[in-house]
């Protein structure tokens, strides 16, 4: 059997998976990308499409600041806008201990250089008069964006092999390990990869992969439920969340609204299927007519969701193996990797070639699951679980 | 006592209600219609008088005696009109009756949702005054209306006689009936046609009482496009000899053939098989329909056999019902029934033979054509979407991809073209390319329903 040498092997195609192939093309490496799908399927596909920088993790700033500039470029990176939309993101609040939340969301924002406008009850009023009385506060960050996830990561991957990634679909890797010459990655159909860098971006299967590594993190698969409506007059322009997590909506051009609300629901990577209980249907549907009535007449058409893979502290791995020189992870994006991807990409691909990256990413180390991690309150909050999964 | 859940009023599912009934339990029978009779056997709007006996023609008979048959069963079921089932999970049915959400929990679910259309889009399809024979059917049989005054009848399908032979009798001018298949098939199929006699005959006096009406015939067209501006005012397509005609006309009826409406037993669970002959993606059940546990399919929704053999099949998926749950049937004619089933569906596959489904047309579909009429996706936009790099290959990847399907049908219409379209592309048995995956809401569920507690 023949080895395919490469200088980086990749494993997931999703829009991590994606990004860092294309930023390590850039720079001149060879790559392999190996997915056992076909490249977007899953969370990274299925996701909401929001680039929210309000509200994010402190820690992750930085991050997040250096990939909304590679969101605001997409086009001149890969040559396709991916209906990359700056629409803004209106975060609302239902009560005043909400809005003393969002407050305190919107003063680290703030402490990172981001503008957001605070609104009131006749501010709402005034700028978005589809809005019911429920909302009483809101916070308003005119770079949030949004895209559409759906088309994403494909566009990113032809760039990618436009550039000399290899991309490899329908291929499950059965095995990887690290010899003296550098990484051997083994596949179900029966080839096998050799490389200096292996970077493990398998999403809700990256435990297998840091398994075979020796090394873990406490991830488990969820999916987000979304729900789409039948196009409806143009008329929300933001892209819109409740602060409570009960609804997180937005409408295309085309004027379908697209809406998506918590719990999470768990998911079965093994069967590759997310299920979205109907229930959870008829809540997104009765949360989001609460908070916008004209809605009431419009119907949903569609439902879907996909496997991502969460963390008990909800904020991702990433960066280098604690166990084996040469491995990367990034992974357990907690349903917030969509924005971040771009960031991540170029992030890992400066640690590969450089070294390391000027952006921060200590809080993301696979090295903090070697001890007690403590659980976030959204963990708690934002996932209805069967008693087995947690 | 178990609860037994029938979905569909049809002749499969108004049979099944029978057999249960009979039994002493109450079924609950849930259908989306006014009024019980399902597609074939619906009866007009209240108010309305039409001569059923002429529209239904040899069928008169079974017509009144499944609705004098309802009649006399409605005491003994629960029964539910107007009420849309929209997903089903743990045994449970959510559904939407006049604005409020409902649930109904069953222990046994018969589904006989009964079949649509299948439409093969051409040049024009999508113009106003296009419809599906099923619904030129549907709005004749319930509200007396006519899709048109001068109506042409398109594709591959005994219907289209039939159905333009109940045009005639309500006053439209049939101006052609237009058989895509050729005279040859229906030759080679006769030894599956002679399986039921009795039916053969009924499609030849269909032609023959056309023929005798002077409406002009053809077979084997190869159909070209429906041209008009703001409506349909011409039908061109190549006649057997082909030779191009034009005939003009204020409608078409367009079907070819019928595929189950499978969304809801897929939600319950069943599995699929590809079936070579309808090239259908059709649910696997047992000989008395049987799909999972629980899960019980009859009529068209479970395989095209027509109304004989969905009230034999409503009746047998029944029988099931009553030996899983450990009772001893009243009258158990479940071998009867099984031999009827059988050769009434071996009729079917040979109507399938007579008349094909125009697979080599819809491949070379032009690239221009509409094939998802909800999202406005051509074929153009799929077969470019297939050649991009890391192009998708699998039916749900390109729909994922280029909104086919995506929209307020749920590809119920454009499914069957989007796969041979997409198959043809990839160079690929049809089979290979998947099938649309079907997921809750089945059809479009307002945003303002008002939920209400379990019935």
């Amino acid at each position: 059997m023949t080895m395919r040498r490469a200088d980086v092997v990749i494993v997931g195609g999703g829009l991590i998976g994606a990004w860092t192939a294309f930023f390590l093309a850039r720079r001149g490496r060879k790559v392999v990308l190996i997915e056992k799908g076909v490249v977007g399927a899953q969370s990274s596909g299925t996701n909401f499409g929001n680039l929210r920088l309000q509200g994010r993790f402190p820690g992750q700033y930085p991050l997040s600041l250096r990939s909304q500039a590679l969101w605001e470029e997409i086009e001149d990176l890969i040559g396709d806008r991916c209906e990359f939309d700056p629409s803004g993101h209106l975060y609302i609040a239902f009560n005043d201990t909400e809005r003393e939340k969002l407050e305190k969301y919107a003063a680290v924002s703030e402490s990172h250089g981001l503008a957001i406008e605070h609104l009131g009850t006749a501010d709402l009023a005034r700028r978005y008069p589809w809005l019911s009385g429920k909302a009483v506060a809101a916070t308003f960050s005119p770079r949030d964006a949004t895209a559409n996830p759906r088309l994403v990561t494909p566009a990113v991957a032809r760039a990618a092999k436009a550039l000399g990634v290899e991309v490899v679909e329908q291929c499950t890797v059965t095995q990887a390990r690290r010899e003296a010459a550098g990484f051997v990655v083994e596949t179900a159909d029966g080839r096998s990869f050799g490389c200096d860098h292996l970077v493990n971006a398998a999403g809700a299967w990256a435990g297998e992969v840091a398994g075979m590594f020796g090394e873990g993190a406490p991830l488990f698969p969820a999916g987000p439920p979304q729900f789409v409506t039948e196009p409806f007059p143009y008329f929300i322009r933001p892209s819109v969340q409740a602060v409570d997590g009960t609804v997180i909506f937005r409408q295309i051009p085309r004027g379908n609204v697209i809406l998506a609300g918590y719990p999470r629901t768990a998911a079965d990577p093994i069967r590759n299927r997310a299920p979205v209980p109907p229930a959870k249907t008829l809540a997104a549907m009765r949360h989001l007519t609460a908070v916008v009535p004209a809605l009431r007449d419009c119907h949903v058409i569609r439902v879907w969701s996909g496997i991502e893979g969460y963390l008990p502290d909800m904020i991702p791995v990433i960066g280098p193996s604690m166990t084996t020189d040469g491995l990367f992870h990034a992974f357990g994006f907690c349903g917030h990797g969509f924005q971040i991807g771009p960031g991540v990409g170029l992030c890992l691909s400066e640690m590969i070639c450089d070294g390391s990256t000027e952006t921060p990413l200590a809080p993301f180390s696979i090295a903090r699951f070697r001890g007690a991690v403590a659980e976030d309150e959204k963990f708690r909050r934002e996932f209805d679980l069967p008693a087995a999964a947690r | 006592m178990a609860e037994v859940v029938i979905v569909g009023a049809g002749p499969a599912g108004i049979r099944a209600a029978g057999v249960i009934a009979a039994q002493g339990l109450r079924p609950i029978l849930v259908d989306e219609g006014r009024q019980p009779g399902g597609q074939g056997y619906r009866r007009p709007s209240p108010g309305l008088s039409l001569d059923m006996d002429a529209l239904m023609g040899t069928e008169a008979g079974k017509y009144k005696a499944l609705h004098a048959d309802f009649a006399a069963l409605l005491p003994q079921i629960d029964y539910r009109s107007r009420t849309l089932i929209w997903g089903i999970e743990d045994r449970r049915l959510y559904c939407v009756r006049d604005g409020r959400q409902m649930t109904i929990a069953f222990d046994a679910l018969v589904v006989a949702t009964g079949a649509m259309d299948r439409i093969a889009p051409l040049p024009g399809w999508t113009l106003p005054g296009v419809f599906t024979l099923g619904g030129a059917q549907a709005v004749l049989k319930d509200q007396g209306c006519l899709v048109g005054r001068r109506v042409a009848f398109l594709g591959a399908s005994p219907l289209l006689s039939l159905a333009a032979l109940q045009y005639r009798k309500l006053g439209a001018e049939v101006v052609a009936v237009c058989d895509t298949s050729p005279f040859r098939d229906k030759i080679a199929a006769l030894p599956q046609l002679a399986a039921v006699p009795r039916t053969l005959a009924r499609g030849l006096a269909y032609l023959a009482a056309l023929k005798r009406a002077r409406v002009p015939l053809f077979d084997g067209v190869t159909p070209m496009a429906i041209e008009g501006e703001a409506g349909v005012t011409t039908l061109r397509f190549g006649d057997g000899q082909g030779r191009e005609r034009r005939i003009a006309c204020d409608a078409v009826a367009l079907g070819y053939g019928l595929k189950p409406e499978t969304q809801l037993a897929e939600l319950a669970g069943a599995r699929f098989a590809f079936d070579a002959r309808f090239r259908l993606w059709l649910p696997v059940t047992d000989e008395d329909g049987r799909a999972g546990e629980g899960l019980y399919l009859a009529g068209d929704g479970a395989a095209i056999g027509g109304a004989d053999a969905a009230e034999a099949s409503g009746a047998l998926a029944a029988l099931a019902v009553l030996h899983d749950l450990g009772l001893r049937p009243v009258i158990d004619e479940r071998p009867v029934l099984r031999r009827r089933l059988a050769r009434l569906r071996r009729f079917q596959r040979g109507l399938a033979r007579a008349f094909r489904w125009p697979v080599p047309a819809l491949s070379r579909l032009p690239d221009e054509v509409a094939v998802c009429r909800c999202e406005h996706v051509t074929a153009g936009e799929i077969r470019r979407a297939m050649d991009e790099d890391l192009g998708p290959v699998d039916v749900n990847r390109v729909k994922a991809i280029t909104r086919c399907g995506m929209g307020r049908c749920q590809g119920r219409v454009c499914g069957p073209a989007l796969q041979e379209i997409a198959a043809a592309h990839a160079g690929l048995p049809v089979e290979a390319v998947g099938r649309l995956r079907g997921q809750a809401p089945v059809k479009p569920v307002p945003l303002g329903i008002l939920e209400e507690e379990e019935a």
